[in-house]
């Protein structure tokens, strides 16, 4: 078979068709110029212009997010590269396949200082699962394809693929993707058979058992989460799920005891420390979930399915380790569940059920009902209510709003929910929400935002206008930096350092400029008027709800403190002051 | 608490630009100590090298640091010499030492109990060259150390497990049995 010759730009693209990409998410430059006008010749990729690349790769992981496919961002070298740096870290730390392609000065410049150079590979290599510097048009086809394979494969992750102009220019011979094993990466998918019984022993033997579950089910793909479901229901055994891992089992499950961690349900955190055997699926006992882990779940055998197996013993040392994709293992864990003709310690689940329906009665999501201010948790209750009948994604910003709406928007499905959860990126959701929208042109797509956050990448506006995404960007507006407040309120005395915003700009008028449109809600009256209206105007809008300006986020395990120890309201009063270890902690 | 351990680890990774940046971000980023870190290609064929690192750790954080490395795109195996029995630990030292008179004759006699051998030689200064475990160069250097002024450059620690196996379990290749006898 002779290869095909073709010069570097159209290797990239025919690359990138033969690997499945419908859409590209970039910023034209300089250094990308060929790849762009490849690009114009052709129909088989669709471009979206975005106004910073930052928001390019935000773009891609909501993409990638909802659809399990790929996200893919193209951009230009230098600034471009730079900063396409905090979604790639982003992606790194939430498991989001990403492939970057970043112009980079020709190869006889690299290392000259030239126009808009920088070591790209150098910047990124810490914040991506892996990267390329591609010095000879002979290899690109190659590595355009491994570094698909590498950002979808195992534990998936960002990739970066540095492509110098020159070689864009260069001609050279096309390969298309290949059967062949990689020579190094091949991540093990499928469990040690051994651990699988033992887990199983375990389950069976269990008084106080709870599923712990996270993003891991959702990146082995929307069956993962369908067996997972199977596998819960099966065992009758209660489940909490991470920030990451919302609508990997039904929201309206009885068996679901709502988010863990943090600013988790009372009942998922009692559970999680009062269990005696815990089954984590695809969860990585991130510090958001453990809280002081020297109370962390003192008294439970611990199961942990990942598949990066330096996720297993990194924080908590676990006693049934099991390296493998969760939906190959779920569906080995059901089968020897099955096998066993499993079946639960009936007498100790029933009276686990009896604790954890206690634990669910101090309704720790509860919230004053009042019709003098707009309650932030108010206006996300009635969000849910008013599009739960819809086929709705939610992207969100990073703060309080968010935690608001992981605890009060009620996901069923898989790839509905679109957060930044490990790096913690203000300007996030807006940029996810239109990838969602490219993806998904006739659903709902709600960014819940904070109006600090919003701010960030606010001129995305602009490509969401330009490209017609009838997103909506749903701002909690409080005037401050919610959860900075928060903490400087109940950890730093009160003294307001630099969290509030003087000189917000008007929503109404900044939606307008941008020609989308604009609604306020100023009462709780308002509420439902303006979200009945956002759904149904077809174009970008944005919705100022003006809500509680002191209003704290609750419950809330404070820094340092362990999972019995939550605060559950304003009238709570940490019992004692936070500790120095947990002053010092994020 | 956990004890602290040394623990030489081998990593076998494709010899292409960035890798040894790649391991060593790794330690640098997550905060692992690096005692000494060897690399060179061991494979012409396959562009493989080998690199020896010796670290420090609590076990927990030990087992971390090979989950970790082990996840790197570029590398073919990970093999903790330490925990999977014995090996040879060797390292190479070029022991510079400017004296004169008696302490030169004495350099000389310990060189020779240690088996170090003179490369170069002035009238006030001799370069040895000494191999051996880490312990036995601390101790001649320490010694040339009290009979003169000193320059030292040290390899760092290469190692190799003891015993007829070849490539196991690097790089997820089967052992290779030999079925030569050992050498007496």
């Amino acid at each position: 078979m002779s290869a095909q010759t073709m010069t570097g730009a159209e290797i990239i693209l025919k690359a990138l068709v033969d690997q499945g990409v419908e859409v590209i998410f970039g910023y034209p430059g300089g250094a990308v110029l060929p790849i762009y006008d490849a690009l114009f010749k052709q129909n088989a990729l669709r471009h979206i212009l975005v106004r910073q690349e930052g928001g390019a790769v935000h773009s891609a992981e909501g993409y990638a997010r909802s659809t399990g496919k790929v996200g893919v961002v193209l951009v230009t070298s230098g600034p471009g590269a730079t900063n396409a740096v905090t979604g790639l870290t982003d992606a790194l730390m939430d498991s989001i396949p990403v492939v970057c392609l970043t112009g980079q000065v020709p190869t006889h410049l690299i290392g000259n200082d030239a126009f808009q150079e920088a070591d790209t590979t150098g910047i990124t290599r810490p914040c991506t699962k892996h990267n390329y510097l591609v010095k000879d048009v002979k290899d690109l086809a190659r590595v355009m394809h491994e570094a698909f394979y590498v950002a979808r494969s195992g534990r998936p992750g960002p990739v970066v693929v540095d492509l110098p102009k020159d070689v864009q220019f260069a001609s050279g011979p096309y390969i298309g993707p290949t059967e062949l094993a990689h020579k190094s990466y091949r991540p093990q998918t499928k469990a040690d058979s051994q651990r699988i019984q033992e887990a199983v022993e375990l389950m069976a033997r269990a008084k106080r058992p709870l599923f712990y579950c996270g993003g891991g089910v959702i990146n082995s793909g929307p069956d993962a989460s369908k067996k997972l479901t199977e596998l819960i229901r099966l065992t009758g055994f209660p489940c909490t799920l991470t920030l990451m891992g919302l609508g990997v089992l039904p929201a309206s499950d009885p068996l679901f005891l709502g988010m863990v961690g943090m600013h988790g349900t009372y009942e998922s955190n009692m559970a999680m420390h009062d269990c005696d055997v815990m089954i984590n699926i695809g969860a990585r006992f991130d510090d958001r979930v453990t809280g002081r882990l020297a109370a962390f779940s003192p008294g439970s055998k611990k199961i942990h399915v990942d598949i990066d197996p330096s996720s297993i013993n990194k924080n908590v040392r676990v006693d049934v380790p099991i390296v493998g994709d969760c939906a190959s293992v779920i569906a080995d864990l059901t089968r020897a569940w099955k096998a066993r003709k499993g079946k639960a310690d009936e007498r100790g689940l029933q009276s686990w059920w009896k604790q954890i329906d206690g634990w669910r009665r101090r309704d720790c999501l509860r919230y004053e009902k009042t019709t003098k201010v707009i309650k932030p948790q108010y206006a996300l209750d009635r969000l849910q209510t008013l599009t739960r009948s819809r086929e709705t994604f939610i992207t969100t910003e990073v703060g309080q709003h968010q935690m608001w709406a992981a605890q009060f928007m009620k996901f069923e499905k898989p790839n509905r929910w679109m957060t930044s959860g490990g790096l913690g990126t203000m300007g996030y959701g807006l940029p996810a929400a239109i990838g969602v929208q490219i993806a998904h042109p006739d659903a709902l797509v709600i960014d819940v935002a904070g109006e600090a956050s919003i701010l960030m990448n606010i001129q995305e506006m602009s490509t969401a206008v330009q490209y017609q995404l009838p997103v909506k960007i749903f701002i909690l507006n409080n005037q401050w930096m919610g959860m900075v407040r928060q903490w400087q309120e109940l950890i730093h005395g009160g003294r307001y350092s630099q969290s509030y915003t003087e000189s917000l700009p008007d929503f109404v008028k900044l939606a307008e400029a941008f020609g989308a449109v604009g609604l306020r809600a100023e009462k709780a009256g308002d509420v439902d008027g303006v979200i009945e209206e956002m759904i149904r105007v077809k174009r970008t809008v944005i919705v100022d709800v003006c809500v509680d300006q002191t209003e704290n986020c609750f419950p809330m395990i404070p820094a340092g403190a362990a999972h019995n120890e939550m605060l559950l309201g304003p009238a709570d009063k940490a019992e004692k002051p936070t500790s120095e270890e947990g002053m010092v902690l994020v | 608490m956990s004890t602290i351990e040394r623990h030489t680890i081998a990593v076998l990774v494709d010899n292409e630009p960035g890798v040894l940046a790649r391991v060593i971000g790794l330690f640098s980023g997550r905060g692992y100590n690096i005692e000494s870190l060897t690399v060179a290609e061991v494979d012409a064929a396959t562009h493989q090298s080998r690199i020896t690192v010796v670290t420090t750790g609590t076990p927990m954080v030990i087992e971390q640091i090979k989950a970790q490395l082990a996840r790197l795109v570029p590398v073919h195996g990970v093999h903790d010499l330490t925990a999977e029995g014995p090996c040879i630990e060797r390292e190479l030292a070029l022991v510079k030492v400017r004296n004169v008179g008696q302490e030169r004759v004495e350099a000389l006699r310990i060189a020779d109990i240690f088996r170090a051998r003179a490369v170069d030689s002035t009238i006030e200064s001799f370069v040895f060259e000494i191999s051996g475990a880490t312990e036995k160069l601390n101790a001649f250097i320490g010694l040339m150390a009290d009979l003169g002024e000193v320059e030292v450059s040290r390899t760092g620690v290469v190692a190799i497990a003891r015993g007829a196996t070849v490539g196991s379990p690097m790089g997820g290749r089967e052992p290779v049995k030999r079925s030569s006898k050992p050498i007496r």
